[in-house]
């Protein structure tokens, strides 16, 4: 029986025993409510290091108390993503650690990648200089070491910046309608200079396994080069040379998932009619409560004390027996994966727009 | 020798008895005309899972319903931009919601008051809301417009308690002998205490309308002490874990703390998961916190609970 301990800590263990299944303890003493796959993941191989640290197997963090499916763990262990922050060393301890400490943790896999290596924290070095015009540079190197050793242990291949916050379990409903060997990208879509529009890298865009495969193809037959220091808008354009899609990321009802600001500018803000935004964003913009899906994906200009209260509004902070309005059906390809009975296509998502009447 | 001692022993029996004597006068006093308990400790918690599991959805239904919440939200024309803010987001989820003005504004209607002295603000807003809401409401939770309020857990932490016992509920502090709600952090009160407040309002010495006798006492504390008369006593509000669940600072700042504090538990060490209030909101956050309150989750995660709330009529950012 293990001792109680306190708080659960957000850090990272490096020493795995083959398969750790033990539940946690709250501090007052009382066990969580087990599940399933409500343990460590299964001891990755640490021989291949490649250039640099890598960041050890996140533990899947458990659910809180009265919490009662383990959707969110068969998610976890059905759509892996492997996921991957630019960084830089200055940045490491004011903004990554903060990554590292919320959302980071809710991976299957995270890498920081920076200009150097740090063993310490860690982050993989990509043996590039730092700066805006590093951008391209620093994504191509980081999804080519990743092509290379971590090619395995994700189906899906996520970037996003170290003041970009993520929600992983709403990134898994949405990828979990699809499959990695579909050549298929998501993100915050924009629409200028590519045809089929390209997706906001501050906003974060995650890779299908078959489109990173195309990706570092690309760079290796030479169709893909670094064309501009853009790095989105790059990224973009290769993925449209190699055929991989752009895809539509917004939920049921219609409403966006990947944020390129704050959700205050989104929630609250009036964006002047001049603004560049207006012209870039490839679906129409919604301001003001339909901004933004309730299974928001990222926001993104996050910083660090926002980092920890979204993490808060979204895992823990909640209204008790509150029935959400917005019901999304589960989709067949998701059904499927989670060997559940879905619900036909044509089944719109359900709004709850009639609440009750008052007393 | 013999009579210095018997001298001394005579001294301390006669000192202790006046000490013992003093002491229970002091007691008599404070326990006039009251046979309320004295809460021992102070504190009061959540529920339990246990109080709460195997329920059918019609029991369900029916307990969140017998919880009926009546929302006073104090006002000045200076806080427009927060009335609106709670207008719009928060004070929808309560029964009834009503602001309670200094003086008339044309933009929102109110009940006014006619005093810019909070005091007198906080006795006649639940004088009115006491003659008024008697029989429909059984709690009366009291706000300034820079609170945030998730009225769903008010009802989820007032689950199983009596209202017709004399309930004074927030984020307590203590001043000298005084315990206190902070008004900050909202104030609960069940209809019981309401109906004692009401009573004793009209007790110019013990309640006087001016105020504490050499100095003003800010209105939480002058309320504590016309409750304190009729037997009702303060309890600070906790989750299962010992957390505060009413706040008298906003998430941010409590964020910000934990992270000076205790850095490598922020989040889980931060505030409790069934937290009530915070307060120091501008009105785009309360927006924000309507959205990261009642539409913001993380998608797989479930919860069997004891009460059903659905979300009100012609509102979209819940």
């Amino acid at each position: 029986m293990r001792e109680a301990r306190p708080l659960r800590p957000p850090h990272l263990s490096l020493s795995l025993p083959s398969s750790a299944c033990t539940p946690g303890w709250m501090g007052s003493g009382r066990p969580w409510h087990r599940g399933p796959q409500l343990c460590q993941g299964p001891a990755q191989s640490w021989g291949d290091w490649g250039g640099g640290g890598i960041a050890p197997v996140p533990l899947m963090l458990f659910p809180r108390p009265g919490e009662v499916s383990t959707t969110a763990a068969e998610l976890y262990s059905k759509v892996r993503i492997l996921c991957w922050v630019m960084t830089s060393p200055s940045n490491l301890e004011t903004k990554a650690r903060h990554v590292q400490a919320t959302w980071a943790r809710h991976c299957n896999v995270v890498l920081f990648m920076s200009s150097v290596q740090d063993d310490g924290f860690p982050a993989v070095g990509l043996d590039t200089k730092e700066g805006r015009d590093q951008l391209y540079w620093k994504t191509i190197r980081a999804f080519q070491y990743i092509h290379q050793h971590h090619l395995e242990q994700a189906d899906w291949f996520l970037k996003a910046d170290d003041d970009t916050f993520v929600v992983l379990d709403n990134l898994r409903w949405l990828l979990a309608n699809h499959t990695p060997e579909e050549p298929v990208y998501f993100g915050k879509r924009f629409k200028p200079y590519a045809k089929q529009g390209y997706m906001s890298g501050g906003a974060g865009y995650v890779l299908s396994k078959e489109a990173l495969r195309r990706f570092v193809e690309g760079f290796r037959t030479q169709v893909c080069s670094h064309t501009t220091s853009v790095e989105d808008l790059a990224l973009g354009q290769c993925m449209e040379k190699m055929g991989v899609r752009a895809g539509d990321s917004r939920d049921a009802a219609g409403r966006e998932t990947f944020h390129p600001f704050g959700p205050e500018s989104h929630l609250t803000g009036k964006f002047s009619k001049s603004f560049w935004y207006w012209k870039y964003c490839y679906y129409p913009i919604v301001e003001g409560p339909q901004c933004c899906s309730d299974l928001a994906i990222s926001f993104h200009y996050v910083n660090p004390e926002l980092m920890y209260t979204l993490e808060f509004l979204t895992y823990h902070l909640r209204a008790y027996g509150y029935r959400y309005r917005y019901q999304p059906p589960l989709p067949e390809n998701a059904a499927r994966l989670l060997q559940r009975q879905g619900r036909p296509k044509a089944a719109n998502a359900t709004l709850l727009v009639q609440g009750t009447k008052k007393l | 020798m013999i009579s210095e001692s018997s001298s001394f022993v005579k001294g301390m029996v006669l000192g202790g008895l006046f000490c013992v004597f003093v002491t229970l006068i002091g007691h008599i006093k404070m326990g006039h005309g009251t046979k309320a308990q004295h809460h021992e400790h102070h504190h009061i918690q959540a529920p339990n899972k246990e109080d709460v599991s195997n329920l059918s959805e019609g029991e369900r239904m029916e307990l969140s319903h017998s919880i009926r919440v009546y929302c006073i939200i104090l006002v000045k024309p200076k806080d427009l931009g927060n009335w609106a803010a709670v207008k719009e987001t928060w004070s929808k989820h309560c029964d009834k919601a009503e602001f309670y003005s200094s003086e008339s504004v044309k933009v929102f209607d109110s009940v006014v008051l006619n005093t810019n002295d909070v005091w007198m603000m906080v006795r006649n807003a639940y004088k009115l809301a006491y003659e008024r809401y008697k029989d429909e409401y059984n709690w009366f939770f009291l706000a300034h417009p820079t609170t945030f309020a998730v009225i769903e857990n008010l009802k989820y932490f007032l689950l199983k308690k009596d209202a017709s016992q004399p309930f004074y509920i927030g984020h307590t502090v203590k001043s000298g002998e005084l315990e206190y709600v902070d008004d900050d952090g909202g104030i609960v009160l069940s209809i019981e205490s309401l109906k004692r407040l009401s009573k004793i309002f009209e007790d110019p010495d013990k309640c006087p309308e001016q105020g504490g006798l050499i100095w003003k006492l800010s209105e939480d504390k002058q309320l504590a002490v016309c409750l304190k008369y009729t037997g009702v006593f303060a309890e600070n509000a906790e989750d299962s874990e010992g957390k505060d669940v009413f706040n008298t600072k906003s998430v941010g700042s409590l964020i910000k703390e934990a992270m000076a504090n205790h850095p490598q538990q922020v989040v889980e060490g931060c505030c409790s998961d069934m937290a009530i209030t915070f307060n120091g909101l501008a009105p785009n956050h309360m927006h924000v916190m309507m959205y990261g309150v009642y539409r913001l989750r993380a998608y797989g995660h479930n919860f069997k609970d004891a009460l059903v709330f659905l979300p009100p009529a012609g509102s979209d950012n819940d």
